[in-house]
């Protein structure tokens, strides 16, 4: 049985199910993203894990107890929260302490563990200021102080860095995931941003209107996604239709070329049409090594974005991306040039509808 | 042009409101014939009744403060963390004690509580004191609930709520060390406001029979010339030094600033 189980959540508002049969486990010290668009029910799942929500069926067990029925302030959790949530009338150490002196932990043992926790922030000389006189990035830093305090069973992320700038977030999230590494707590984090989700987590949740669509590694996610919504969602996706000649042999043609998939199996019976995808950096301009198909091609935009230059070109009617790594010696071909595309069969994603 | 308009209507406004102030204050000072002195507010401050009226008065605020704090705190708190829908008919009932006269409420409170009801609170002197003191809460409900909502929409109660429960805290330690903090001034204001409702109320203490600061001013004033003026010079002083107090305890609370 695993750390954290979450088996077949549901939860209505009135006539609408936001979140539909939500099952999984998660390991104890384990880094799990869930990423959706917004109202895929991310964020109720996440508050039904924390009590803020009661399930309208299903059960949350934590290290093997039910704690379905329980108030947040039974279930030993921590949480962070988009809006920071730092208690203004309380300096940085009465914040992070807050926790503790809730549970009864003794004076000089508190003042130990605040100490603790602001170091393990980097903000150890800040006890004494109030939030408002901190950054956007340091009241998230005594946030997750905070919601470490008092050693939680669980560590919940509610988008904890929608509120802050670019910079900021990168190296806020990597220092997030050390902590958590460190103290080797289970994290539930809650995202819209892919980037971020695939960056951290050990595995990701892909939501969408209230169903767990796909769960794996980031990886795995990204290479193999099932569904053509998760294709959609994660990273840059180029689709292109193509007829099925020979299901058994995984046999396709693509404007009118011939390609045989190397994964995947096609359930659809021969002359159908079947939706094939293939991310931005599997496309390669020009006839490329090891590529078996190739395709003529118009090239239609043309974008500059520092070590990648991401092209537009059209290929068989359909508009597709490709990604070329910038290169001194190479510029890249104008836009409405002819140019030719070439892939390898093994990049290509079937999509299952 | 349009300068000289708005100067000249606000001097118009200042000596609207200041004049009779600085009229009632000179008439106040001129107790001794042809010299100004302070003669009436030693009167005022001699007379043994100005004590007793002044610290009934004062107590029975206190009371109606801490029972009105504990009354709108927790429940304007609720309202916006869990039945917002519900504000607009809070809203109205708050309102209610600003378009009944004092004098209706008083004598509902008489036929209700009278010593032959099943709570015959006008039966004794402690009994008619908590009922006067009910009566003070009706009267400044409208400020107080006001006052606190409008502090309790300066911060976002919803996430404060949740990351507090998050920590381990029940209701009361939410309410009491997060929630109550951070709405204080707000709190002080409308107390403030409550004070002075209390200080001056005549009708409700009149028609119960206590021995209240209003009545007593009302009294100096039928029966004395320079007095009364003193007194509501004093009364002025309390009103104005309170809302000094607001001032002076939104400076020294080092997180009010931050909204500021």
């Amino acid at each position: 049985m695993a750390f954290l189980e979450l088996s077949n959540l549901e939860k209505v508002f009135g006539t609408n199910r936001v979140v539909t049969d939500f099952t999984m486990g998660i390991e104890k010290g384990e880094f799990v993203s869930l990423l959706g668009p917004s109202g895929c029910g991310k964020t109720t799942v996440l508050r039904m894990v924390a009590g803020f929500e009661t399930p309208t069926s299903g059960a949350i067990r934590i290290d093997g107890q039910d704690v379905t029925g329980q108030r947040t302030n039974q279930r030993a959790i921590g949480m962070m929260f988009q809006a920071y949530a730092l208690f203004p009338n309380m300096t940085v150490a009465d914040n992070v302490g807050f926790g503790l002196k809730v549970k009864g932990v003794p004076r000089e043992e508190r003042k130990d563990r605040v100490a603790e926790m602001l170091r393990l922030i980097g903000l150890p000389d800040l006890g004494s200021r109030f939030p408002f006189q901190l950054s956007g990035g340091q009241q998230q830093r005594v946030a997750l102080a905070r919601a470490l305090a008092p050693r939680p069973r669980v560590l919940l992320l509610d988008e904890p860095l929608s509120a802050l700038d670019a910079k900021v977030r990168v190296s806020l999230r990597n220092e997030i995931r050390d902590i958590q590494r460190e103290l080797g707590i289970t994290a539930i984090f809650v995202t819209h941003d892919q980037e971020e989700a695939m960056s951290i987590s050990d595995r990701i949740v892909v939501m969408n209107g209230g169903i767990a669509e796909q769960v794996g590694a980031p990886f795995e996610i990204y290479n193999n996604p099932r569904t053509r919504f998760v294709a959609g969602f994660v990273g840059t996706l180029n689709m292109l239709s193509a007829t099925v000649e020979d299901p058994a042999e995984r046999m396709l043609t693509l404007a009118g070329q011939r390609v045989v998939l190397a994964r995947g199996e096609i359930a659809t019976p021969r002359g159908e049409t079947v939706t094939l995808a293939l991310r931005p950096e599997a496309i390669h301009l020009g006839r490329a090594e090891g590529c078996e198909v190739a395709l003529p091609a118009t090239v239609e935009e043309v974008h500059f974005l520092g070590s990648v230059i991401r092209i537009r070109a059209r290929v068989a009617g359909t508009v597709v991306a490709l990604d070329t790594f910038n290169r001194p010696d190479q510029p890249p071909p104008p836009p409405g040039s002819a140019a030719e595309i070439s892939f390898a069969a093994r990049d290509v994603i079937l999509l299952a509808d | 042009m349009t300068r000289f308009l708005a100067w000249t209507a606000f001097l118009l406004g200042v000596l609207y409101f200041i004049l009779p102030l600085i009229g009632m204050t000179e008439f106040s000072l001129k107790m001794r014939r042809g010299e100004y002195s302070f003669d009436a507010y030693r009167a005022v401050f001699g007379d043994p009744r100005f004590w007793e009226t002044f610290s009934y008065s004062l107590t029975l605020a206190a009371a109606t403060i801490i029972f009105g704090v504990l009354l709108v705190v927790p429940t304007a708190y609720w309202v916006r963390l869990k039945l917002p829908q519900a504000r607009p008919i809070i809203e109205f009932i708050t309102l209610l004690p600003l378009v009944i006269p004092a004098i209706v409420i008083v004598f509902g409170y008489i036929r209700l509580y009278n010593t032959s009801s099943i709570l015959p609170l006008t039966g004794s002197a402690l009994g008619t004191d908590i009922l006067l003191t009910m009566g003070y809460a009706t009267l400044a409900l409208p400020y107080m609930y006001r006052a606190v909502d409008t502090g309790l929409r300066t911060i976002d109660v919803a996430t404060l709520t949740e990351a507090a429960q998050s920590l381990g805290a029940g209701w009361f330690t939410i309410l009491a060390r997060i929630i109550l903090p951070n709405v204080l001034v707000a709190v002080l204001s409308g107390a403030f406001l409550t004070l002075a409702i209390v200080i001056g109320e005549f009708t409700m203490a009149a028609l119960l029979n206590r021995p209240a600061f209003g009545p007593f001013m009302q009294l100096l004033g039928a029966n004395r010339a320079y007095e009364p003026p003193a007194l509501a010079v004093i009364a002025f002083a309390i009103t104005w030094g309170c809302m000094g107090l607001i001032q002076l305890v939104t400076r020294f609370s080092k997180h009010e600033r931050a909204k500021v």
